[in-house]
This record gives structure tokens, C-alpha cells and sequence, in this order.
């Protein structure tokens, strides 16, 4: 102990920079995916249509109950083979984190939808608005703006869950570091300093929904 | 899609073994984390609404350290990271003869992050109680613990008890992180009977059946449990 040694972070930090980087886009698109879904899984539990309706809580209860991990399993052995062909690790690791995050984003999404008042509903009716129409112009916009900080906050979830690719071996920045720390044997300097920025980005991430609580509250 | 389907390989005896393994190795991590988790999250959760600011900051800082940093990379600082940077004897102690060193690791990791969630939503507990109560104990001369222990703990416990369930459902999926520091629970052992036998198909959905019987399972049990502590008259307010 006492041997610090920062110089291997340094030599390494394109390669972790390249991890970071994965990490991040795997983020986006999993957040953009998970909520396009989510959305879709929501409307189809609130449709009042029995069928859908069931299906999607069936779909939602079902994957919110299996963790992560047995998730990302699933895709990995299954994508190949529905496919007929490999397709690589980080379309298979996107795939099983839009499924898996849609069954969380569209359980924020139903509440967020039901926030929004019936009068709205029934005055958008009133006016002559196909359902979709009241979707697309009246509910929705009204609902996600009451849904943001939520919304971000599961983000900030889902990039720290990011890091579970780390069991198929996908090089994000959990893994990237890890590598570092067995190649170099510094697993101390390592994991310390992926902590450290996984903490940085996260606890960012948290004062920003703070603010934008504050700025909605103000 | 070529597939062969054999759901017989389930049930071999070597193989049924190993999930029989897995399911137990799942409920010894997730229920002696609890038990940490509630022990320090509920300490945590009352220390961040305690009038003395140094406590409060003291706890607030706990809670954001262990939400901000990825369970994985905790399990890893635990494991990896603790040995090196305790005193030598301690670190040796740790790396050669504590006793069943992933398992106590894992529980200690998953403990400690959960009581950060834990703690979340005691303080949310405490404060949906409302500052009436609380401005009623002090006027009747009660000591801030005697607010706590008899205005304070007996309500908020049971007004937490629906979102304290959906913690305890997390942390059957959170104990999964433990076959990262190599502890062969459940989903471990699906995949390596997947890895064994090709049988993806067949492991995966074995181990998803499992998880979702447990869920199933806690949800009945939490509902029983909900029944018997509403507040009547409290509910619908929160």
C-alpha cells in the first residue's frame, strides 16, 4: 500500500476513453429505444383493449421480476439465433437494454400519461381529435414534460447499469478498466478510478435532475 | 432457427443440481444482505432526518456515494480493492483465510448499496408523517428519541411497507452480480449449464421461471404484510 500509481491510468486513458465512449452511446440509444418502447407498451396498457392491454402487462411484469444480467444472457444466446447470424456484441447488449429498460420507462410513462388531467382527454374529443391526435398533441407532451427529471434519473440508472456488459466480456468502461487492471496488475489505482468516474457522471447527472425539479417547482 | 429441443436435460440429475445450487446460493445472498441492508439503511435513513446537521450530511453523503457508483464496481472495490488497501495483516487475513470470501463479499457489497436505497425511503417514510405529529410530540415533552421511537418509527414503518417490498424484490435480481466475483447463484449456474449443454434455450428459461416463482412469491407474502399494517385513515394521503 502507499504505492499509488497514477501513471498507469494515464498511459491507459485512450484505450478507457474508448470504453467511456461505448458506455455513453450504449446509454443514448438504449434511453432513446427504451422510451420509444416504453411509450409504445404504456399506450397499449391504457388503450382499453383487453388483449394489449394484457400483453403488455404480462411483458412488463415478466421482465421487470428476471434480473439484468439473466437478460442480457437471454439476447446474447437468442439474437444469433433468431437471426441465423452473429451480430455482434453491442447490437446484441442494445437489444436485451431497450427490452429490458422499455418494461421500467413504460411503467414512468403510465404514470406520467395518467397525470394528465381526463379533462384534457375529453376536451381534445370534444374538439374533433382522432385518439392519435390527442396522443400526439395533447397527452403526450403534457405528460413528458411532468415525466423529465424521472425520466433522467432512470438514465443515470441505466448508465451505471451499462457496466453489466461487463459479463460478456463487451468492451465498455467497466471492462476496459478491468482489463487494465489484470494487464497491468493495478486493480487498487483501477477500480478506484473507475468509481470515481462513474461517481463524477452520476452524482452530475443528480444535481441536474435536482435543478430541474427546482426550476418546475418554482 | 435450427434448434434441438431437449427440456429432459433440466432435469438430469447433475444438472437439476446446480440450479437446486444456484437457488439456494440466490436466497443466502439476497436474505443476509437484507437483513444488513435494513439494519444500516433504516440507522442511515433516520440520520439524514435528525435535526444535528453533521449526522444528516454524514448520512446524505452516504447514500449518494453508494447510488452514484454501479453495484458491479462496487462488488469489485469489495473484493479486488479492499485486501490491498486495509493494514497488511488484515489484507492477508482477507485474501487467504476468511472464510468463504465471495459470498461474504457479495453480501457485504449488496448490504451496503441497498442500504442506501433502504435509507431513501425511510427518510421518505419519516417525512410523510408530516411535521404535525412531530410539533405535537415536542409540545407533550417528548425527547427527540422518544419522537422517534414512539410518533415517528411506528408510522413511517408502516407506511413504507409497499415500496420497502419492491427493494426486496430487487435485491433477488441485484444478487445476480455476485457470479462477477464468482459465486455461482442462480443465473451463474443457467449459463454454465447453457455453456455445458447447448441448451441455452431450455437453462435460461428454467432460471427465468425461478425468478419470476420468487417474485410471485414475495408479492403474495408483501400483500398479506400490507394488509395487516395499513394505518387506517393514513392510507390515500401519501
Amino acid at each position: 500500500m502507499g504505492d499509488f500509481d497514477l501513471s498507469v491510468i494515464w498511459n491507459n486513458l485512450p484505450f478507457l476513453w474508448q470504453g467511456l465512449q461505448l458506455s455513453l452511446w450504449l446509454t443514448l440509444l438504449a434511453v432513446i429505444g427504451g422510451i420509444i418502447l416504453g411509450t409504445g407498451l404504456a399506450l397499449m396498457r391504457l388503450s382499453g383493449i383487453l388483449p394489449l392491454a394484457l400483453a403488455a402487462a404480462g411483458y412488463v411484469n415478466l421482465i421487470r421480476s428476471v434480473p439484468l444480467i439473466l437478460v442480457i444472457f437471454w439476447f446474447y444466446f437468442l439474437v444469433p439465433l433468431a437471426l441465423g447470424r452473429p451480430i455482434g456484441g453491442f447490437y446484441s447488449a442494445l437489444i436485451a437494454f431497450v427490452m429490458f429498460e422499455a418494461a421500467y420507462y413504460s411503467e414512468i410513462i403510465r404514470a406520467g400519461i395518467q397525470s394528465v388531467r381526463k379533462g384534457q382527454v375529453h376536451a381534445g374529443q370534444a374538439t374533433g381529435l382522432s385518439y392519435w391526435q390527442i396522443q400526439r398533441y395533447v397527452v403526450l407532451p403534457q405528460a413528458f414534460r411532468n415525466m423529465i427529471p424521472i425520466l433522467v434519473t432512470q438514465g443515470i440508472i441505466l448508465f451505471q447499469d451499462t457496466s453489466l456488459v461487463f459479463v460478456v466480456s463487451l468492451r465498455d468502461f467497466m471492462t476496459a478498466s478491468s482489463i487494465v487492471a489484470r494487464t497491468e496488475g493495478r486493480l487498487a489505482e483501477m477500480y478506484i478510478f473507475a468509481a470515481l468516474v462513474y461517481f463524477t457522471i452520476c452524482f452530475a447527472g443528480s444535481l441536474f435532475v435536482r435543478r430541474l425539479q427546482k426550476a418546475r417547482t418554482a | 432457427m435450427n434448434y434441438n429441443w431437449n427440456w429432459g436435460v433440466l432435469f438430469e440429475e447433475e444438472y437439476l443440481g446446480w440450479l437446486m445450487s444456484g437457488v439456494g446460493w440466490t436466497f443466502a445472498v439476497a436474505l443476509a444482505a437484507w437483513v444488513l441492508a435494513l439494519a444500516i439503511g433504516v440507522l442511515i435513513g433516520v440520520g439524514r432526518t435528525l435535526p444535528s446537521r453533521p449526522v444528516a450530511t454524514l448520512c446524505t453523503a452516504y447514500v449518494e456515494l453508494f447510488r452514484n457508483v454501479p453495484l458491479l464496481v462496487q462488488l469489485f472495490l469489495w473484493y479486488f480493492v479492499m485486501p490491498e488497501i486495509v493494514p497488511d495483516d488484515l489484507g492477508r487475513w482477507m485474501k487467504r483465510d476468511m472464510p468463504n470470501p465471495e459470498y461474504v463479499t457479495a453480501v457485504t457489497g449488496l448490504g451496503l448499496y441497498t442500504a442506501s436505497r433502504v435509507a431513501e425511503q425511510v427518510r421518505a417514510g419519516i417525512n410523510a408523517v408530516g411535521p404535525g405529529l412531530t410539533s405535537a410530540a415536542y409540545a407533550n415533552g417528548f425527547s427527540t428519541a422518544q419522537t422517534y421511537r414512539y410518533v415517528l418509527l411506528p408510522i413511517s414503518f408502516r407506511l413504507i411497507v409497499p415500496p420497502m417490498t419492491s427493494e426486496f424484490l430487487t435485491i433477488f435480481k441485484n444478487s445476480s452480480l455476485a457470479l462477477t466475483i464468482g459465486l455461482l447463484e442462480l443465473t451463474a449456474q443457467s449459463q454454465q449449464i447453457a455453456e455445458y449443454t447447448f441448451q441455452g434455450f431450455e437453462a435460461f428459461t428454467a432460471a427465468t421461471v425461478i425468478y419470476v416463482v420468487i417474485a410471485l412469491g414475495a408479492t403474495v407474502i408483501a400483500q398479506i404484510l400490507e394488509k395487516y399494517t395499513r394505518i387506517p385513515g393514513f392510507v390515500g394521503k401519501g
